[in-house]
């Protein structure tokens, strides 16, 4: 019998088997941030260990620094120790560390592709559960909390208990204004967040081939949302030709040989996955979510459920719980409701190809009055492409605030957050209780969706902005 | 990391599906709040009003359920943010020992790098569980004997993994017992050095 792509990366990555279940697992690569990355760098430190190999090791600064024009490492007071204890614990540990104003700094999801740290075939892990975002280029990529920060820094390695394997297959072609963010929270809506807990999960089908490789970031972006801390996607020629000449891909003398094991990171046809599921591009709508789980989500032109839809007990308490925080009602249309402020930005939608779509909605437009609508840029190097491409100019001239580079409102780590009751569309991945701030009502949507909200001052259909 | 063994008082019930652990605590509190002193703030979106005032009916506010050891928790509880101070939170308020249908996997993990025992029921014993708390009944987590009693009559088995289950009842070091593994771990990276030179950058 074959093997998955995950069984493979898996497989190779065993340095002991501890049990049936679990294993000891090398970790080729491993992001800090400046939330948790001092800190365990301390940790190791006071505990009397040291840093096994810090060159395989990557560090910058995203979630605690401010994102306003003109920003430093100590803009927002409540980040500047984080990030000034990062930088020195990383020059102390011999850590490449990604500063601000620098090509490199970014968001670890953004980052980490860009400079061609995350290859086919390698385990990858950060302590940010969107670390599944790595997936995309055909790694073993998962989120782990500070214990198991602390655990591989020292070690080189994780224990893991092998999850089981998914494989979500979509296929057919989608309509105009539907995106990659559109196709993962179809999934999700479909599925449900607690889908893929325990599993490793792949998409793949010609909708994925036919993905570049920033939707497949998106896609992979939004496994953990579906309960799943690995998410990704077989490498292809795409795959290969987005590595070419990145700062940290495999030098030339080292390049052929690289592809050729990359070619071999695929399921095999013969595979067996523990689950699959199949979808069909053709009936993803462009979708809004309007309650507090990334799972209460519709086709943006669709009435929200009624109550009666959903079985007496948790679920329906649940779903009225999600509708108060919301200020919405069972059955009412999303489309016209009134908006406070945009977000385009974070580790799912904050890649130039996302910014392109969203400056294709505004060119030539104006935000609506009274309306706070930020394009938060994903990376240095994507903030500095899209300067060069004019995005920045479009945006501003539409009424768009234009920052610098970090997670900002998706997670309001940095002072950056909306007030509360404001109700946003953002282009990030949890519309959690108080995620953006405390009483803050989030709605998730694509670029495309974030874009013409901000112009509209509601919620609208993106597809009659177009 | 100090050993589990056995639990035992009252249980608090919270149902609620999808607890994510921003609910269970802010990202800020984690920023500016010491790891003991966090449970202050747990799940204070359901604790406080808009005013900061405490709401009465919010379950982790009922004096009875104040320092209860065992928390009864709905399904995909932890779900989420990687943040391990949701453990924490959990822990400066007292829980030992978190019970539910299923968890998020990332929080799971959490729970056993910190002494916190996760139990994994299926939806029938939860609810003989509940009714059981409900009667006023106290709830024992032994993790010796892989059981979770309310009364008598009601004893669940429940599922863990023997090397885990060893880690939480020794109170033993991950990081310790990974490096009496020095040998395998150089070996293999002595062999991916050949094999994906690439892999490795200069220092």
């Amino acid at each position: 019998m074959g093997q998955t792509l995950f069984e493979k990366i898996w497989g190779r990555h065993v340095v002991a088997q501890l049990s049936e279940e679990w294993a000891l697992l090398h970790i080729d690569r491993h992001l800090l941030h400046d939330l948790s990355g001092a800190v365990a760098l301390e940790s190791v430190k006071s505990r009397g260990f040291t840093v096994r190999n810090p060159e395989l090791v990557f560090a910058t600064a995203d979630h605690a620094v401010a994102t306003s024009q003109g920003r430093t490492g100590y803009t927002n007071p409540g980040g500047a120790r984080l990030y000034e204890e990062l930088k020195k614990a990383t020059e102390q540990a011999s850590i490449r560390f990604f500063d601000i104003g620098k090509l490199g700094q970014g968001i670890v999801h953004v980052m980490a592709p860009e400079l061609g740290l995350v290859q086919p075939g390698m385990t990858l892990i950060c302590g940010d559960s969107h670390t599944c975002t790595n997936g995309a280029l055909g790694a073993l990529a998962f989120g782990i909390g500070s214990s198991e920060i602390i655990h591989a820094l020292a070690t080189q390695t994780l224990l893991q208990r092998k999850p089981r394997t998914m494989n979500v297959r979509i296929h057919g072609k989608l309509k105009p204004g539907v995106f990659a963010k559109d196709v993962g929270l179809f999934l999700i809506g479909l599925l449900g967040t607690r889908a893929g807990t325990g599993y490793a999960v792949e998409f793949s089908g010609p909708l994925v081939r036919e993905f570049g490789i920033e939707a497949r970031m998106t896609l992979c972006n939004l496994s953990i949302e579906l309960g799943a801390k690995m998410g990704m996607i077989a490498p292809d020629e795409k795959t290969i030709s987005y590595l070419s000449g990145k700062p940290f891909s495999p030098p030339s003398s080292q390049w052929e040989e690289a592809v050729a094991q990359w070619q071999e990171m695929v399921s095999d046809p013969d595979a067996v996955f523990d689950r699959e599921h199949v979808a069909d591009a053709a009936a993803i709508a462009p979708m809004m979510t309007w309650g507090t789980s990334p799972e209460q989500v519709i086709a943006i032109d669709a009435n929200i459920p009624k109550l009666d839809a959903f079985e007496s007990g948790q679920s329906r308490d649940a779903l009225e719980t999600a509708l108060a925080y919301m200020d919405l009602r069972p059955g009412q249309a999303l489309v016209g409701t009134p908006i406070d402020r945009v977000f385009i930005g974070a580790c799912t939608n904050a890649r130039i190809s996302d910014l392109r779509e969203a400056a294709r909605v505004v060119a030539g437009k104006r935000v609506a009055r009274g309306i706070g609508a930020w394009v938060v840029p994903g990376s240095e190097q994507v903030k500095q492409d899209a300067e060069r491409e004019g995005l920045d100019q479009i945006f501003l001239s539409a009424g768009f605030e234009w920052r610098e580079p970090g997670c900002s409102i998706c997670v309001a780590a940095n002072g950056e957050r909306a007030e509360p009751g404001q109700r946003v569309v953002s282009t990030s991945n949890r519309n959690f209780v108080g995620r953006q701030g405390p009483g803050v009502r989030t709605h998730l949507a694509s670029p495309a969706s974030a874009a013409a909200a901000a112009l509209a001052g509601e919620i609208i259909d993106p597809r009659e902005v177009a | 990391m100090k050993p589990f063994l056995t639990v035992c008082g009252p249980a608090v019930v919270f149902l609620q599906p999808n607890i994510d652990t921003d609910v269970i605590i802010r990202i800020e509190r984690l920023m500016n709040v010491a790891r003991e002193d966090l449970g202050k703030y747990a799940f204070e979106a359901l604790r406080l009003d808009e005013n900061g005032e405490p709401v009465d009916d919010c379950v982790f506010n009922m004096p009875h359920n104040r320092g209860a050891p065992i928390l009864i928790a709905g399904e995909n509880f932890g779900c989420g943010s990687s943040r391990e101070g949701a453990v924490w939170a959990l822990e400066s308020m007292g829980f030992q020992c978190v019970i539910a249908e299923s968890f998020g996997d990332i929080f799971y993990n959490n729970c056993l790098q910190n002494g916190i025992l996760p139990v994994r029921l299926i939806r029938q014993g939860i609810a003989d569980l509940v009714d059981d708390v409900n009667a006023g009944q106290r709830v024992t987590a032994d993790l010796h004997a892989q059981t979770i009693s309310a009364s008598q009559a009601c004893s669940h088995g429940f599922e863990i993994d023997q090397l885990k289950r060893d880690a939480l009842l020794s109170g033993l070091d991950d990081i310790k017992s990974t490096l009496r593994l020095d040998a395998e771990i150089v070996a293999w990276q002595r062999a991916d050095r050949q094999s994906r030179p690439w892999v490795w950058p200069v220092e």
